[in-house]
């Protein structure tokens, strides 16, 4: 008995301390998120949890990123920027995470960024609009195309028609307000004028007071909605219920099959910019992104049996970019962390091609937005 | 007049949804005193069994009248799980049950359904008709006939048959209905069970032309308890005038005054209305609720 005591001993302190060398050195990279999983805006944070979790496991079964294992932890703020914040002190203080993705929506975005400013953790965030990397904060970064973009995609075609003169109908939404005021900044530079302008608050159910005076407004030759959620999808209704017969613009807002079931046929002939993934089977093949797309598409819609859309797609170059960056700086390291993901160059993601810099914590330009136009209930390539 | 007929179509339809969600209030109110902050889910109801029915393929009409079995079986179950285990309890103890009662069905319905928002199909197609230059949808006069039919079938039910009658004697004097032999605690059960069924009624009609959602009740409460409230709250009438007035004064400051001040101009109107006259529209000062 006392020999096997003293034989078991030695060897089971061996095994302790192997088990303690292996766990500092292969401790969890710890990857934070808050999303808006429920709420109003559950159509970004669902399949941008479902993509995280999706590509987290599929990292840690092909090894791990520098041979450590992702933890991911995912906090549900339903967009409610008080909530985010609690929850991105969670994560610095309870967590101890290594970087973080989200928030969803640009309010929680903006709630949260002072935080992991100040506790030096890089964010990378899901929402859309501008404020969020401009100015640019040294921690923060994000995926999704800017609200600018889109306007200046939409003036970019309303150019090669040579329609100058539109009308704009906006949500006032956090996303229809900001996007409407960027349309107004770059107005100008594309020589649109903005002749007629209404809104509609984000739950109203019928727009055909509104359109009936964009209907009357004389000159209007192009009609913009900057919003989304269900609102465009009745603007659509009403638009084509009022025979207006200028081109309808949606925003990238919109960019789900969900606004061409709610709008059903009316929304034929409507045109939006929007992400290559949506028509990922109708590029061409010399297409860079071709390849990132379809195997999202495919990867997303075999494992969730749900469509594809482009707001998981935002979540997985974010994971991708932040895994990249930790590869190239062979750790989690904070820091090191946050330099590489400034010096991301010639990503290939399901939102475009990244090309960051100091000064830019997008790295998107233009070519990043494709001109879709609703043909039959599905997305066509806009010539 | 092109433009004056088309606001008046819109608010006229929005107004019509509105009128439904505020009569469900008055009849509970009638009959209990509650306001019953779970009105608009009754609506989101309707429209997302039908959705979620009719999706499962079953044919529309008998979607929706499983929507109307489901909504009713809900609203009674409300009453006799909620309201009349507390009936001791004072209206505003019992209206914060309701509310509660609302965030329950909220996310009982989030989970069974999903979060997006759903459609139906237009019962009757969807080529707008053209009246003096205005364009009308024809589900929009669905939604007129079927919330007119509805306000006369409730009268009907209100003033000639005896389950009616024994609500307005509820509703005049309690102890004197319970003296005269009327089971009132039934009678508050009947009037949840009309109310779920009104609610649903609308929430079927409206969701071709407005869209629904586990949430879409909230606010369609809110704009129903404006409206019950213009139209004094406990007056049928009332309740389908202060609609339609809520719905109109919204399409007519969109369509005339501005769009970005729509709901504030509608709803400065009504406190308006309220300041001058305490009761509502229809309301009689002092006199007890019927």
């Amino acid at each position: 008995m006392k020999r096997h005591l003293r034989m078991t001993l030695p060897s089971m302190l061996a095994a302790a301390a192997f088990l303690t060398a292996a766990s500092t050195a292969y401790a969890d990279i710890k990857i934070g998120s808050i999303l808006a999983v429920t709420g109003p805006a559950s159509f970004l944070g669902d399949p941008e949890k479902k993509t995280l979790e999706m590509y987290v496991d599929q990292i840690n079964a092909a090894g791990g990123v520098n041979g450590q294992k992702i933890k991911l932890t995912v906090y549900d703020s339903g967009g409610n920027p008080n909530k985010a914040k609690t929850f991105a002190t969670r994560l610095i203080e309870q967590d101890q995470v290594d970087a973080v993705i989200g928030d969803s929506t640009t309010g929680a975005t903006l709630a949260i960024m002072p935080v992991f400013e100040d506790a030096g953790v890089p964010l990378i965030s899901l929402a859309g609009a501008i404020q969020v990397i401009q100015p640019v904060r040294k921690w923060v970064f994000k995926t999704p195309h800017t609200d600018t973009m889109a306007c200046e995609k939409i003036f970019e075609d309303l150019k090669k028609h040579n329609q100058t003169k539109i009308a704009l109908i906006s949500g006032t939404g956090g996303f229809g307000k900001s996007m409407s005021a960027e349309c107004h900044k770059v107005a100008g530079q594309y020589g649109i004028q903005i002749v007629h302008e209404e809104s509609y608050g984000p739950n109203d159910n019928d727009m055909t007071p509104q359109l009936t005076n964009i209907k009357n407004a004389a000159g209007v030759q192009a009609v913009v909605n900057p919003g989304f959620g269900q609102g465009p999808a009745i603007v659509t209704r009403n638009y084509r219920q009022l025979g207006i017969k200028v081109p309808l613009y949606e925003s990238h807002g919109v960019a789900s099959k969900q606004y061409i079931k709610l709008a059903g046929d009316a929304a034929n002939g409507v045109r939006l910019p929007a992400a290559a993934l949506l028509v990922a089977d109708k590029l061409p093949a010399s297409d860079p992104q071709k390849k990132v797309v379809e195997g999202y598409k495919t990867t997303y819609e075999k494992k969730t049996g749900q469509e594809v859309s482009t707001f998981g797609g935002h979540a997985y170059d974010a994971l991708m970019i932040l895994v990249d960056a930790m590869k190239r700086a062979g750790s989690a390291d904070k820091a090191k962390v946050r330099d590489e993901i400034e010096k991301t160059k010639g990503f290939v993601g399901t939102g475009g091609v990244v090309n960051m810099s100091a000064k830019d914590h997008l790295g998107l330009d233009l070519t990043a937005f494709r001109m879709l136009e609703i043909k039959n209930g599905d997305w066509t390539l806009a010539n | 007049m092109a433009e004056f007929l088309q606001f008046a179509f819109s608010g006229l339809t929005v107004g019509a949804i509105y009128a439904l969600v505020a009569l469900g209030f008055t009849l509970i109110y009638n009959a209990s005193g509650v306001i019953n902050f779970a009105q608009g889910e009754f609506v989101m109801l309707g429209g997302m069994v039908t959705v979620f029915t009719h999706a499962a393929g079953v044919p529309l009409p008998l979607a929706a009248l499983i929507a109307l079995v489901v909504a009713i079986i809900v609203g009674l179950a409300l009453y006799r799980l909620a309201i009349e285990p507390a009936r001791g309890a004072s209206p505003v103890t019992l209206i914060i049950i309701t509310i509660g009662a609302s965030i329950l069905l909220r996310g009982g319905a989030s989970l069974t359904f999903d979060k997006s928002f759903h459609s139906l199909p237009p019962f009757a197609g969807s080529k707008p008709l053209m009246i003096g230059g205005a364009a009308l949808l024809p589900q929009s006069l669905i939604v007129l006939a079927g919330a007119g039919a509805i306000v006369i079938a409730l009268w009907y039910f209100l003033t000639r048959t005896l389950s009616g009658k024994a609500i307005l004697a509820t509703a005049a004097n309690r102890l004197a209905a319970r003296l005269v032999g009327i089971n009132t605690n039934a009678v508050v059960g009947l009037s949840f069970g009309v109310s779920a069924a009104i609610g649903a009624l609308g929430g079927i009609l409206m969701t071709p032309i407005t869209l629904t959602s586990y949430d879409s009740g909230t606010l369609l409460a809110l704009k129903g308890f404006a409206a019950a409230m213009l139209g004094s709250m406990g007056n049928p009438l009332g309740a389908v005038v202060g609609g339609l007035t809520v719905g109109l004064l919204e399409a007519f400051s969109a369509g005339y005054i501005s769009s970005s001040y729509k709901d504030a101009v509608a709803f400065l109107v009504i406190l308006g209305v309220l300041f001058l006259m305490p009761q509502g529209l229809f309301g009689r000062g002092g006199m007890e609720r019927v």
